[in-house]
């Protein structure tokens, strides 16, 4: 239940909305429990809220240290 | 989709395995989120990482640690003349003293499955003539936006929205379990967006009192097992702390907005949760200035009971035992027709079990 799904905000509407895209799909979602977002910030949804923007940088920075770990090469060889 | 793709390529899995095996420890890990224990059931996680890693499931499905009275008190209010009660999908399939709110419904009573709490005020607005109930369950992510909603319904001035709280709060649980008696989890695995909210101070207490390794994580299962490699090396090292894995989403402050609306319109109370008891301040109550709107005052028949007798959620709930050890797993109770709310969420542990760790046809 605590699921929150990542979507690109695609425009800032009025009365503390957002339009956003999530795969494909667009909504409206509400802004009221955060500040300062524009368009184009990834914004993770939950219940019809955004609730926090991704970080691009740590989200990068996550990836890199996954693909560290990857590049000693397949486990079962 | 960005920031989701990325990370489930295989080679990120097999690369976090292999750090995992390298430092052939051993231990009982405990995800507390129902959203992680689907990730871990659907991903095949658990046996990948069995005998080393125990994988235990905690008390982190809001609709499975409603307690027995609590949807009793649900479906009385949905039972009344005029009143409509809005809430997520699983709860109404839980069943309580009278049955679940879906047989409520084919009674007479008007139950509607909303997405969002923002549905349930629309609700209201369409429907003037009739008392609108949103039951509210969730932890702190889902807690603001019911906040965010009642000021809404403050502002527009509807008279005929109401709020039946059930809201649970994830520390005050976590410092519950770690109290009890037995308790023998070597790290926790901790809910990434209870924590987006919560950020990650409100952990503290875990490795600083109990030396206890906590990580909060992301939902993929590279994220996990990243996760997995953190709390491991960590009690190798004797060196437990909080650890952000999920720091593309959760900031060490969290949400402080989300708090502050949150804690506007609520305040700390005690709550009832099943399989844990009573426990102190891990529940929201509306504050005094919102009590005109309080569905929790009205006066309701509930019959009395204890938890349903056979089912062993509460056990399931406190990472004592696996779903197979439940005598009525995949045979009294199964999704299609739930003995205890464990098996109907899609986050509940049985569930996850049933659908995806060989539950159906594995029996006891
Ligand atoms: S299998 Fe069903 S009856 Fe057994 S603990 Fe899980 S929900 Fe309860």
């Amino acid at each position: 239940m605590c699921l929150a799904i990542p979507a690109e905000v695609v425009e800032l509407r009025e009365n503390e909305t957002a339009l956003v895209e999530i795969g494909g799909v667009r909504k409206v979602v509400s802004l009221m429990l955060m500040d300062g977002v524009e368009a184009g910030d990834y914004v993770l949804v939950h219940a019809g809220f955004a609730i926090e923007r991704v970080d691009r940088e740590e989200a990068e920075r996550t990836l890199a240290v996954l693909e560290e770990a990857a590049e000693y090469g397949p486990l079962y060889e | 989709m960005r920031y989701l793709d990325e990370y489930r390529s295989p080679a990120l899995l097999r690369g976090q395995l292999r750090a995992i095996r390298e430092l052939s420890a051993s231990a009982v890990l405990m995800e507390v989120c129902g959203t992680h224990t689907m990730a871990i059931s659907r991903s095949g996680l658990r046996p990948l990482l069995a005998p080393e890693v125990d994988l235990v499931s905690g008390p982190g499905c809001p609709v499975c640690v409603t307690s027995e009275r609590d949807v009793g008190r649900a479906v009385a209010l949905a039972s009344l003349e005029g009143v409509t009660l809005a809430t997520f999908g699983d709860m109404v399939r839980v069943p309580g003293p009278q049955g679940t709110l879906l047989e409520a419904s084919s009674r007479g009573a008007t139950v509607r499955v909303v997405y969002s709490p923002l549905d349930a005020l629309a609700l209201a607005r369409e429907n003037p003539d009739r008392r609108v109930v949103f039951l509210g369950v969730g932890f702190e992510t889902t807690a603001p936006t019911v906040a965010a909603v009642v000021l809404r319904a403050r502002e527009e001035g509807l008279k005929n929205f109401f709020l039946l709280s059930l809201h649970k709060l994830i520390p005050p649980a976590l410092r519950a379990l770690v109290d009890m008696e037995d308790f023998s989890i070597d790290g926790f695995l901790l809910p990434g967006h209870v924590s987006v909210v919560l950020g990650t101070e409100a952990y503290g207490f875990l490795p600083r009192e109990h030396g206890i390794p906590c990580v909060v994580s992301g939902f993929e299962p590279a994220d996990i097992l990243r996760a997995v490699y953190l709390l491991l090396r960590m009690k190798v090292e004797g060196k437990p702390e909080v650890v952000n894995e999920y720091s593309r989403a959760v900031r060490p402050q969290g949400n402080r907005k989300a708090r502050e609306t949150m804690y506007r319109v609520f305040r700390e109370a005690d709550a009832e949760w099943r399989g844990l008891g009573v426990i102190p301040g891990s529940g929201l109550e509306l504050r005094e200035e919102f009590r005109d709107l309080d569905a929790g005052t009205w006066d309701l028949e509930v019959p009395e009971v204890g938890e349903r007798s056979g089912c062993r959620c509460g056990e399931i709930l406190r990472g004592r035992i696996k779903p197979p050890e439940c005598p009525l797993f995949a045979r009294a109770c199964t999704p299609d027709s739930p003995f205890g709310p464990c098996m109907v969420s899609s986050e509940g542990t049985c569930a996850s079990y049933f659908l995806y760790e060989g539950g159906e046809g594995s029996g006891g």
